[in-house]
């Protein structure tokens, strides 16, 4: 029994993760109607900070209870990025969605290349860290509490979002405009900062996703556009531009495939795709998804 | 594009690769062997997303399947003759396609990218998994074979490739690139262009809009494999790399660099593509992100890619009086 909650953890683990970039994936599709394959370059962005950080963090002897605050807090400040991104973006509004889809693509290749330059051409990993806050154990089960926190924080930033997006007036600003951008822009909404400000938010779910995991796995040239097809997986499952989607969407995949990486190895990545095709051959919009008119 | 000045444009293209050989050092005639194959996967591409408006994000499947068909053909069963090689993938990816392209062709859009997207990475996936059958990522051989009956025995590989495998390949391009002529000029290909434009109107004119689109899957699909057999032959070896979606993604590129509104777009698409790849990775170890800004500015800059540029260019030229 206790093996299955281990599993069953694991999966809840990667499922947090999953959330935050589909999150941000989400967000920006919603409104902006973009589907960024460079989410999972921000996310692998955050990982190799995070990576850097906590090197940084050991040497200086920084107090190991300010790694989990300080990797949230540098996966928001690489929210810089944001913006200046936003504005290349800015080109292709309105234009054929192949388009957007191949300017995202751009970015992709770009983005490994900064990575290479910066920290190489090899994995970087850091050993155990993901130990710094001991383990939970009980009976033979037992769990990191660094995942735990991690968790904690995915479901955090959920309830963040969701009151922001349904109860904050700069959140029903956000809806308006996702709904119906002319008329958001003849009612006086300053349509430009909300994208800049939309795309910016999506880089800092990544972002910070990306340095959240770096103590538990390590960060690699492929990462980006290895974790940009799962996220991928999990909004269309859920519906695309659905909140509620990306978190049922990020369960349904992180909790498949720890249980076939345990019992059908061979299966974990099939299982995904064959549930992605399923729910778009059978509902096109996805669990969540509204159809589109 | 009148029939006249695409006649000029492939006969000088045709010319030219034919003399390159004797006149080019032996690496380039090389080059030129996925120049090839991927020349003739991009015509078939093409007839999807540029006179379809279909785009596929999983294409690349089509080419691992021409690939790997070719491994299992030669590799396994022991064909020795490359063009029953071909007629097999062909046959092959067709009969994959159809049931895949009876469940896309119902989308367009963001859709149907995901949905060809989830097929590539489930055949990538397969590929990936199962050891036993396709080799995992250490892929299958691809042993060499005859091509018209003729092994070509006092060849080397090299030599073999630089020589009559390349007029070979020139020779299925020139065919491919005919036969997609005649496709996409036949009242086939009227209906494929109505769909794009509108294709609420062509099926209110009567146009069967599912089957069509359905039709032109399975064509672009057996391109893709002959295409995907090629590179397969030159390499020697079909891996599970060739089917990842990037691969899908560098076949959208090259289509949107040479310009997927112009017939002979995505042909020149590719020799820029490889011509680029292969100085920018002799000139640095960053050429991806050379090749990403290289794509950013196409997006952005001229959409129409190198073909548009060069007839707006030659409108120019022409203005000017004489």
């Amino acid at each position: 029994m206790s093996a299955f909650a281990n599993i069953l953890v694991g999966g809840v683990f990667h499922a947090a993760v999953l959330f935050l970039v589909a999150a941000g994936l989400q967000l920006v599709f919603g409104v902006q109607k973009i589907v960024n394959l460079a989410c999972g370059s921000f996310y692998a962005l955050g990982a190799y900070f995070g990576i850097t950080f906590i090197s940084y963090a050991t040497q200086f002897g920084i107090s190991p209870w300010l790694i989990f605050p300080g990797l949230i807090v540098s996966g928001i400040l690489l929210g810089f990025i944001g913006p200046p991104i936003e504005r290349v973006l800015r080109s292709v509004y309105g234009r054929d969605e192949s388009f957007q889809l191949l300017l995202t693509f751009a970015l992709v290749l770009v983005f490994q290349d900064v990575f290479k330059f910066i920290w190489g051409a090899n994995p970087r990993s850091l050993d155990s860290a993901y130990l710094i806050y001991g383990t939970l154990t009980a009976g033979d089960f037992s769990v990191p509490v660094y995942n735990l926190l991690v968790i904690l924080a995915a479901i955090a930033s959920a309830v963040g979002l969701g009151l922001f997006l349904q109860r904050t007036n700069y959140g029903r600003l956000l809806r308006a405009t996702a709904e119906n951008r002319g008329m958001a822009e003849a009612l006086g909404v300053d349509v430009r900062r909300i994208y800049s400000i939309v795309f910016t938010l999506g880089a800092v779910l990544g972002t910070t996703a990306g340095a959240l995991v770096v103590p538990t796995a390590a960060a690699s040239l492929d990462m980006a556009i290895e974790f940009v097809i799962e996220a991928f997986a999990v909004v269309v499952i859920g519906g695309l531009g659905s909140m509620r989607g990306a978190l049922v969407g990020a369960l349904i995949v992180g909790l498949i495939r720890a249980l076939s990486i345990v019992y059908f190895p061979e299966l974990e990545v099939l299982a995904i795709y064959i549930i992605v095709i399923g729910v778009l051959i059978f509902r096109p919009v996805g669990l969540f998804g509204r159809s589109v008119a | 594009m009148t029939f006249n000045s695409a006649a000029i444009t492939a006969l000088i293209g045709t010319v030219a690769l034919a003399l390159l050989p004797s006149v080019a050092p032996p690496y380039y005639a090389g080059l030129m062997i996925p120049f090839f194959g991927y020349a003739i996967a991009l015509l078939g591409f093409n007839l999807l997303f540029g006179y379809t408006g279909l785009l596929s994000f999983g294409h690349a499947m089509f080419l691992g399947l021409g690939a790997y068909g070719a491994a299992v053909m030669s590799g396994v069963f022991g064909v020795k003759s490359f063009e029953l090689v071909l007629a097999a993938v062909i046959l092959g990816s067709a009969l994959v396609a159809l049931p895949i392209a009876f469940l896309c062709a119902r989308y367009v859009g963001i859709f149907f990218g995901m949905l060809t997207l989830a097929f590539g990475m489930l055949f990538y996936s397969f590929l990936f998994k199962f050891y036993h059958v396709t080799g995992g990522d250490s892929g299958m051989r691809v042993p060499r074979m005859n091509i018209l009956g003729l092994a070509f025995e006092r060849y080397n590989k090299i030599e073999f490739l630089a020589g009559p495998f390349y007029y070979y390949c020139l020779a299925l391009l020139i065919i491919a690139g005919l036969l997609m002529w005649r496709i996409v000029h036949s009242p086939f290909g009227l209906h494929l262009k109505t769909i794009r434009d509108n294709s609420r109107k062509a099926e209110y004119l009567g146009v069967h809009v599912h089957r069509f689109r359905l039709a032109a899957f399975v064509i672009s699909a057996a391109f893709g494999a002959v295409g995907g057999a090629i590179l397969g032959f030159r390499v020697g070896l079909a891996d599970p790399e060739l089917v990842y979606w990037t691969q899908s993604g560098q076949l959208v590129f090259m289509a949107v660099l040479g310009g997927f509104s112009n017939f002979f777009g995505p042909i020149i698409g590719v020799l820029t593509y490889i011509l680029l790849q292969d100085q920018l990775q002799s000139l640095t170890e960053y050429w991806r992100s050379m090749l990403g800004v290289i794509l950013a500015l196409v997006v952005i800059g001229f959409p129409e890619g190198i073909a548009g540029l060069a007839i707006v260019l030659r409108r120019r030229f022409a203005r000017r009086p004489a």
